[in-house]
């Protein structure tokens, strides 16, 4: 059921995601395009950056499908395409959720190593 | 399970994947279930269907540790190892990283460190790989693990949403 998104994500995709958010500059930028469609001149102002700078970000979340161009032609204002964002955290949630299977194994077994250590120690006078 | 905010993802830089969690006991039982075959066995042991045959670990430096899963359902393995390059005891662990068939170019370099605090120890593996491809093409690995897991677990829930007899 899954799996029609997954195979949406091509690797090269995944890969473009990932290098694009790996830039904490643009992730401001998406955060701030969370809540609308903003202009370039507007997303530069909170970044004390120069419009070029800010353009160049805007490239690379561009070429990863992060966003896109609004639909006003004049202030091509942009826009955030949830889709690869969505991509990109279901993969790091698949990930996830293999280690957090093999970690609640782990808590068992450490409280099973617990209540081992315990039993000597009931023995001997109690020191901290 | 008893601290499972505590547990995080994250890629810390282009080169790495971390992972994060508290764990409800003193550090030098974390360390032994991480260094101590016989311990690791019993967690570590891969997707779900799947077992651990072979956890050898000579812990020193320069020793090398292997771990060996197979799938229980077709007979296939998937084994992993490397050599020790640091060892503190209960606090930190450096060791190089390569699975047999290993599907991304080069060695990855995995430190796990161990804090106490109180009775919590919190560990923190950090997997450095040679490139950011060669990171993200295990990563993407691990997502089609995670499919294959998630269908294994459809199949058996399928039967049941039915009615039919398992």
């Amino acid at each position: 059921m899954e799996h029609s998104s997954y195979a949406g994500a091509t690797p090269n995709r995944l890969n473009r995601t990932f290098a694009a958010l790996a830039n904490p500059t643009r992730r401001a930028i998406l955060e701030r395009l969370a809540s609308g469609e903003v202009s370039v001149s507007e997303l530069a102002e909170p970044f004390s950056m120069s419009q070029p700078a800010v353009s160049r970000h805007l490239k690379v979340l561009e070429r990863a499908g992060l966003i896109s161009s609004g639909s006003d032609a004049q202030r091509r204002p942009r826009k955030l395409e949830a889709r690869p964002l969505a991509e990109a955290t279901e993969w790091l949630e698949t990930y996830r959720k293999y280690w957090e299977a093999s970690f609640a194994r782990l808590d068992s077994l450490l409280s099973e190593l617990k209540a081992t250590e315990k039993k000597p120690k009931r023995v001997a006078p109690k020191k901290r | 399970m008893l601290f499972p905010d505590s547990f995080k993802v994250s890629t810390p830089s282009d080169r790495e994947i971390r992972v994060t969690r508290d764990f409800d006991a003193p550090r030098r039982l974390v360390f032994d279930a991480f260094t101590k075959p016989e311990l690791v066995r019993r967690w570590l042991l891969g997707p779900p269907g799947w077992t651990m045959p072979l956890c050898e670990i000579d812990l020193r430096v320069g020793g090398a540790y292997r771990y060996v899963w197979r799938s229980e359902q077709d007979g296939s393995q998937m084994a992993l190892g490397g050599v020790f390059r640091e060892i503190t005891a209960v606090e930190r662990l450096v060791a190089t990283e390569k699975f047999d068939d290993a599907w991304y170019p080069g060695e990855a370099l995995d430190t796990t460190v161990f804090v106490e605090t109180g009775a919590i120890t919190r560990t923190t593996i950090t997997i450095l790989y040679e490139s950011q491809e060669a990171r993200d093409t295990a990563r993407r690995s691990g997502m089609e693990y995670g499919m294959a897991a998630g269908y294994e677990r459809l199949e058996k829930l399928l039967p049941t949403l039915t009615g039919e007899p398992t």
